[in-house]
C-alpha cells in the first residue's frame, strides 16, 4: 500500500469515528489538511496518537484568516515515525477570546509551539503549563503577526534603553 | 528560609520588569512536585547565563537554579534576536524574501535557500530541470559539511581544545572559497532561485569541489585519530546530556539529536526531495543519546555528504539550469539585456513574482544540517504569501535542551549547548 492510500485510509477512519466533527478536508500538492471542530480537536489528536501512532509533533502554527467569524486558525503538523505518514489538522477559533485546548499532555513538545502561537496571535491554550510569550517580552502588549499590526511596529511599544548609559 | 520568594526579591530589574518576573516565576513553578526544602548550607542559587555569553553560540539566555554544581531546573529565554521574518515574508514576494532566509541559519545559508525554493515550487507546482536539482544537492551537502565543521570546532573548543577550532575553520575557509566560485558570495550566497538556480557551475568550481572531496576525508581521518580515543574529550562527553528515546520523540528533537537516540528520521529518506532517491547514502544512527553519540553522528554525516557530492558530480546531467517559463521564474540575464520580452518578464517577476493558486496551502521540509527545516505557506493568489511559517530545527532542539539540562552539572552546560548545536538566528526568527 502506498503512502497516499495509507493516509486516505487514516482519514476515512477519522471521518467514520468523528462523523460530523470532521468539517472538511482540503488538499494541494499531496498535502492533506483536515479541519476539525474546535471542541473535538484534543480528542482527535489523542485518538490519532493512540490509534494510528502519530507520535511525533513537528509543528503547531497559527494563522490569521482576517474574516469576521472564526478569525484565527491553528494548524497541527503531525507525523507518525512508524508508518511515515504526515497529517495536518486544523481548527478555527473566534476573534473574541480565542481559546484552544492544549495538546501538551499528548506531545510535551507542543509547549514552545503553543507559546509562540500565543505570542504571535494571542490565541490562548487552555491547560497549558506555562503560557508565557516566547520571543517578545511580557511587557509587550500586542500580537505582531495579526494582520492589523503594522509592519513597522508601533512606536513606543517597547521601551528601549537610552544610547548613552549615563543619560538618567 | 524564604527561598521561594527570594528569587524575585533579590532581583530588582530595571528593564522589562514584567518579563523578568514572569521568567523567575516560571522557574520557580517548574516541577511543582519538587519541594524546596530548607537550605542550611546555602548551596542554592539562581544563575543567569547569557544572553551575552561567548559560549552560548549567540544570544541564548539560560536561567539555572543550582544546588552546588548541579542544575536542579532551568528555563531558556529566547527571542533576543527576534526580527519578525515571518511578518517580513508577508510583505515581500517569494523571491525577495530569499535573502532573509540566508540570515536565519547563517551557518548553512544554502540549505535555507533551497528549503524556501522547494516549498514555493511545491505550492506553485513548478518543475525544475534535472541539472538544477543536482547543483542544489551539491550546494546543500557542502552547506551541511560547513555547518557540522562549525559545530565540531565550537563543541571541541567548549571541551577545552582551542587549536581544533582553527583546523576546522581552515576547512571551512576552503568551503567559502568554493561557494565564492559557486554563486559569487562566500557566505550568504542566495544562489538558488525559484525555478532553478542562478548560474551554472564553472569548470573551475567543479575542480575545486573534486579537490575538496578528495582531500577532506583525510582530514576527517586525522580528526578521528585525535578525538575518538582522547581521554579528556571522552570524559567530557560520555554519558553527558543523555536523553531517552521516549523523551526525544515526545519533545520533538530533530536532526542529528534525534538520530542520536536511534531514530533514522531524515527528510532525505522520509520524503525524498530533489534527487536524493537516486543517490546512495546511509543515515547514521546511534543508540546512546548522549553528547558523544551526537558527535559521532555528525562526523559520519560529513562522510556521507562527501559520498553524495561525489555521486552528484558523476551524475551531473547536461541541460538548462532554470525553467524556461517566464511566468514562473526569472529569465536569464542574456534575455533581459537583449530582448524586449525578457526585460518585461524580468520586470513582472520583480514586481509581482510567482503567484501560486488562490486559497491553497502546503508544507515542504528539507533536511537542513540541524534537522527538519520546513516552510508552511498559505497563499491568497498574489505574489506575497498570506502566511509563511518557518519550522526551524534549532527552535525545537532548544526545547529539548531545556529537558536535557535538568540534572546536569553546571560545567557541562556549555558543552551541551555546543552538542545540541542551536543557531539563534534561526530559532528566534
Amino acid at each position: 500500500m502506498s503512502k497516499e492510500e495509507k493516509l486516505n485510509a487514516v482519514i476515512e477512519d477519522l471521518k467514520n469515528t468523528f462523523n460530523d466533527d470532521v468539517l472538511e478536508t482540503t488538499s494541494h500538492a499531496g498535502d492533506i489538511q483536515v479541519r476539525v471542530a474546535l471542541g473535538k480537536i484534543h480528542d482527535v489528536c489523542s485518538w490519532l496518537y493512540k490509534t494510528h501512532d502519530f507520535d511525533y509533533l513537528v509543528d503547531i502554527l497559527g494563522a490569521d484568516r482576517f474574516t469576521s467569524d472564526e478569525r484565527f486558525e491553528v494548524i497541527y503538523n503531525i507525523i507518525s515515525l512508524r508508518t511515515g505518514l504526515r497529517i495536518f489538522l486544523k481548527t478555527w477559533c473566534p476573534e473574541e477570546n480565542p481559546v484552544v485546548p492544549t495538546v501538551t499532555d499528548i506531545w510535551p513538545g507542543a509547549n514552545w509551539n503553543e507559546r509562540e502561537c500565543w505570542d504571535m496571535f494571542g490565541i490562548k491554550f487552555e491547560g497549558h503549563p506555562d503560557l508565557r510569550r516566547i520571543f517578545l517580552p511580557e511587557d509587550f502588549k500586542y500580537h505582531p503577526l495579526r494582520k492589523e499590526f503594522p509592519l513597522l511596529g508601533i512606536p513606543g511599544s517597547l521601551p528601549l534603553p537610552t544610547t548613552t548609559p549615563d543619560a538618567d | 528560609m524564604e527561598i521561594k520568594n527570594s528569587f524575585i526579591d533579590k532581583t530588582n530589574p530595571t528593564f522589562f520588569k514584567k518579563h523578568q518576573n514572569a521568567l523567575y516565576k516560571s522557574l520557580e513553578d517548574k516541577h511543582t512536585t519538587v519541594d524546596v526544602e530548607e537550605d542550611p548550607l546555602g548551596t542554592r542559587m539562581v544563575l543567569n547565563m547569557g544572553p551575552q555569553h561567548p559560549a552560548t553560540h549567540g544570544v541564548l539566555r539560560l536561567l539555572l537554579e543550582l544546588d552546588g554544581e548541579r542544575i536542579l531546573r532551568n528555563r531558556l529565554d529566547i527571542g533576543y534576536l527576534h526580527r519578525g521574518v515571518e511578518k517580513i515574508a508577508e510583505n515581500k514576494t517569494y523571491q525577495e524574501f530569499m535573502p532573509y532566509t540566508d540570515r536565519m541559519d547563517y551557518l548553512s545559508p544554502y540549505s535555507n535557500n533551497v528549503a524556501l525554493c522547494t516549498a514555493v515550487e511545491k505550492i506553485a507546482e513548478i518543475e525544475i530541470p534535472e541539472r538544477a536539482k543536482y547543483i542544489r544537492m551539491i550546494g546543500c551537502e557542502l552547506a551541511r559539511i560547513s555547518s557540522h565543521l562549525l559545530y565540531l570546532g565550537a563543541m571541541v573548543m567548549d571541551t577545552g581544545a582551542i587549536s581544533f577550532f582553527i583546523w576546522t575553520f581552515r576547512e571551512r575557509e576552503r568551503l567559502y572559497d568554493i561557494f565564492d566560485n559557486f554563486g559569487g558570495h562566500r557566505f550568504t550566497i542566495s544562489h538558488s532561485r525559484i525555478g532553478g538556480v542562478h548560474n551554472d557551475l564553472s569548470p573551475t568550481c567543479i575542480d575545486m569541489i573534486r579537490e575538496f572531496t578528495k582531500s577532506f576525508p583525510n582530514e576527517i581521518r586525522d580528526w578521528r585519530k585525535l578525538l575518538n580515543k582522547n581521554r579528556i574529550f571522552y570524559d567530557r562527553n560520555l554519558n553527558v546530556g543523555q536523553i531517552s528515546h521516549k523523551d526525544a520523540v515526545a519533545y520533538g528533537l530533530t536532526g542529528p539529536n534525534l538520530r542520536a537516540v536511534g531514530i533514522p528520521y531524515d527528510m532525505r529518506k522520509f520524503s525524498p526531495y530533489l534527487r536524493y532517491d537516486d543517490v546512495e547514502f546511509d543515515v547514521p544512527t546511534r543508540l546512546e543519546g548522549d553528547n558523544l553519540a551526537r558527535y559521532f553522528i555528525r562526523m559520519e554525516e560529513m562522510s556521507e555528504s562527501i559520498r553524495i557530492i561525489n555521486q552528484c558530480l558523476d551524475k551531473l546531467p547536461k541541460g538548462p539550469i532554470r525553467t524556461d517559463d517566464a511566468k514562473k521564474t526569472y529569465p536569464s540575464k542574456d534575455e533581459v539585456y537583449y530582448s524586449m520580452e525578457g526585460m518585461i518578464h524580468d520586470f513582472m517577476m520583480t514586481d509581482t513574482g510567482v503567484c501560486p493558486p488562490e486559497g491553497v496551502e502546503c508544507y515542504h521540509a528539507i533536511e537542513a544540517p540541524k534537522g527538519e527545516l520546513g516552510f508552511y505557506i498559505q497563499s491568497d493568489g498574489t505574489g506575497h504569501p498570506w502566511r509563511m511559517k518557518i519550522n526551524a530545527p534549532s527552535f525545537t532542539n532548544l526545547q529539548g535542551l531545556e529537558k536535557i539540562l535538568d540534572g546536569q552539572m553546571i560545567a557541562d552546560t556549555v558543552v551541551l549547548i555546543g552538542g545540541v548545536d542551536p543557531v539563534m538566528g534561526e530559532s528566534d526568527k
